[in-house]
């Protein structure tokens, strides 16, 4: 089931550099929220604080709280891995397991856990993912075949499918067609507008285009000033950014005046 | 000619004959021991022990082959799997002052001469026990081969893309399973590598046996690590200083021999890895 998610006050650093600073809002469930802004404004650190993956990295830290359908995910007794399972990430470059099979990739959330299960629900699940990431016609023939064999958008449909094959509720995406040619950064849009049926979907994008065709809601982030670190300027539903933006900086960004 | 393609020639014939000068001493290591050596090499030669009398002909190298085998084999199952542990260790987990330290430490180790590891393994292990033992040579040669192992192992794991290892904790995998799952198996054929480069070193070390495994005539059984034993090198080394013939050539066969061991163990190695990789 898809939650919405509800950002608190979170603030984030690298080392003693801070990126972030106090953003609050609300991620409605089954929806598509685009996080827009300038490069290093925070946003891919901002998205990677919903699945706890920002303090992964060393000599990190942050502030505040993400609740996931009410839950707070930096609660006390709350297991970091039980999050990512909630929550799955695709990444601005495809990262497919490059020695692992297309069938391994997609169930890898299931085997790297040990599930062996039986293997007639395994090749159901990895059917099912394929079909919704839009990927099975092109593979259903070589599901043993490597995943590095893939073009760059059939990988990033294939990276799709794996974090959905976990069954989370909500989908994170970091500038998941920045690397991909138009036709398969359509084909990710298309797909997105059937997940949101399913998934309560993030994405970052630098393409405000993108954010304008496929987003319900939409989040601008910018640095005020140099070093300072990025902070939420405005959040509101798409339609209303895009065209009577409330902030002055907003409207100078989606009209292509400034960042 | 212009003056660009003319430095670009030069410079492609400068690497060419450097090549070439790197590779003749290796040819002539390689073809000499093979022209002196093979003529010895027989069935018997690999499968009896030296004679009596080792200045006659006759007999061959069983015990050095066999202690050798067992040497390498004790000590591989030391060095190689703390080795990568370690590794792991300084790669996946290490953080901080520790992690420096054991870095350096481990590169320290690894310019200690290999005399001075016989030595101490000899106060340590030999002058209390009272006797020279297979085991206290394993144990010199996995000294030496832990810090080859170390960081041969971590510049591999260096080398797996971080993108495998967000990709997995972001499945929800943990972090353990991420390192044993993802990133061992990508990194597996060149951590073989790295082992396979420390039993090569270890093969051919003579010094840190001397006063620990100190040779032995005689063949010994195979779970038999408590007697002295004997190593191709160190019955290379006592045959060549002979002054007889027979011994002479014993010694150059028997270097034959070490050479085509090692290279087995590499191409095992290779191929073991290269598989792996291809599978998981």
């Amino acid at each position: 089931m898809a939650v919405e998610v509800k950002l608190e006050g979170l603030s984030a650093w690298f080392g003693s550099n801070q990126v972030l600073d106090d953003i609050s809002f609300t991620v409605p469930a089954q929806s598509v929220t685009a996080i827009i802004g300038p490069s290093g404004s925070g946003k891919s650190t901002l998205i990677r604080l919903v699945n706890r993956m920002h303090e992964i990295l060393p000599r990190t830290r942050h502030e505040g709280h993400v609740f996931l359908g009410g839950e707070d995910v930096y609660g006390d007794d709350v297991d970091p891995v039980d999050v990512r399972r909630r929550v799955g990430m695709v990444f601005q470059r495809p990262n497919p397991f490059p020695t692992m099979s297309i069938y391994d990739n997609v169930a890898a959330g299931l085997k790297l856990n040990g599930v062996r299960g039986k293997r007639s629900g395994m090749d159901g699940l990895v059917e099912e993912s394929l079909k919704a990431a839009g990927l099975w016609g092109e593979v259903r023939n070589r599901l043993k075949a490597p995943a590095g064999g893939l073009s760059g958008g059939q990988q990033q449909r294939l990276c799709i499918a794996r974090a959905i094959a976990v069954r989370p509720e909500v989908l994170l995406m970091d500038e998941p067609a920045s690397a991909l040619d138009p036709q398969s950064t359509l084909r990710i849009e298309d797909l997105m507008a059937e997940l949101k049926q399913r998934y309560t979907i993030v994405i970052v994008t630098h393409n405000m285009q993108q954010a304008a065709r496929i987003a319900d809601w939409t989040a601008f982030m910018t640095v005020t000033e140099e070093g300072a670190p990025g902070r939420l300027i405005e959040f509101d539903q798409t339609n209303t950014i895009f065209t009577h933006p409330k902030d002055d900086r907003t409207q100078a960004y989606v009209t292509g005046r400034f960042g | 000619m212009t003056r660009r393609r003319l430095t670009d020639q030069l410079a492609t014939g400068w690497m060419i004959v450097s090549v070439l000068v790197a590779l003749v001493p290796l040819a002539f290591i390689l073809g000499y021991v093979v022209y002196k050596g093979a003529g010895i090499v027989s069935w018997t030669f690999l499968t009896k022990p030296e004679p009596f009398d080792f200045t006659h002909s006759g007999g061959g190298v069983w015990n050095g082959i066999k202690g050798t085998l067992k040497l390498l084999f004790l000590a591989s199952l030391l060095a190689i799997p703390t080795g990568i542990l370690a590794a792991l260790y300084l790669n996946e987990f290490g953080r901080g002052r520790f992690a420096t330290a054991v870095r350096f430490v481990t590169d320290v180790m690894s310019g200690v001469p290999s005399i001075f590891v016989g030595i101490f393994i000899y106060s340590l292990i030999v002058l209390e026990t009272g006797h020279f033992s297979a085991y206290s040579g394993a144990l010199a040669l996995a000294v030496l081969m832990l810090p080859i192992v170390i960081r041969g192992a971590e510049e591999v794991l260096k080398l797996v893309p971080h993108e495998l290892r967000e990709a997995s904790l972001a499945l929800g995998v943990p972090r353990w399973r991420t390192v044993l799952r993802v990133i061992l198996p990508a990194a597996a054929s060149g951590i073989v590598t790295a082992a396979m480069l420390s039993v090569a070193r270890a093969a051919g070390e003579t010094a840190p046996l001397l006063f620990t495994s100190f040779g032995n005539r005689f063949v010994t059984g195979w779970s038999d690590y408590g007697s002295p034993d004997s190593a191709l090198p160190l019955l290379i080394f006592r045959n060549a200083r002979s002054a007889y013939e027979p011994a002479q050539q014993r010694a150059w066969a028997a270097a034959l021999v070490l050479i085509a061991i090692v290279l087995v163990f590499t191409i095992l190695g290779r191929t073991l890895a290269g598989r792996r990789a291809f599978r998981s």
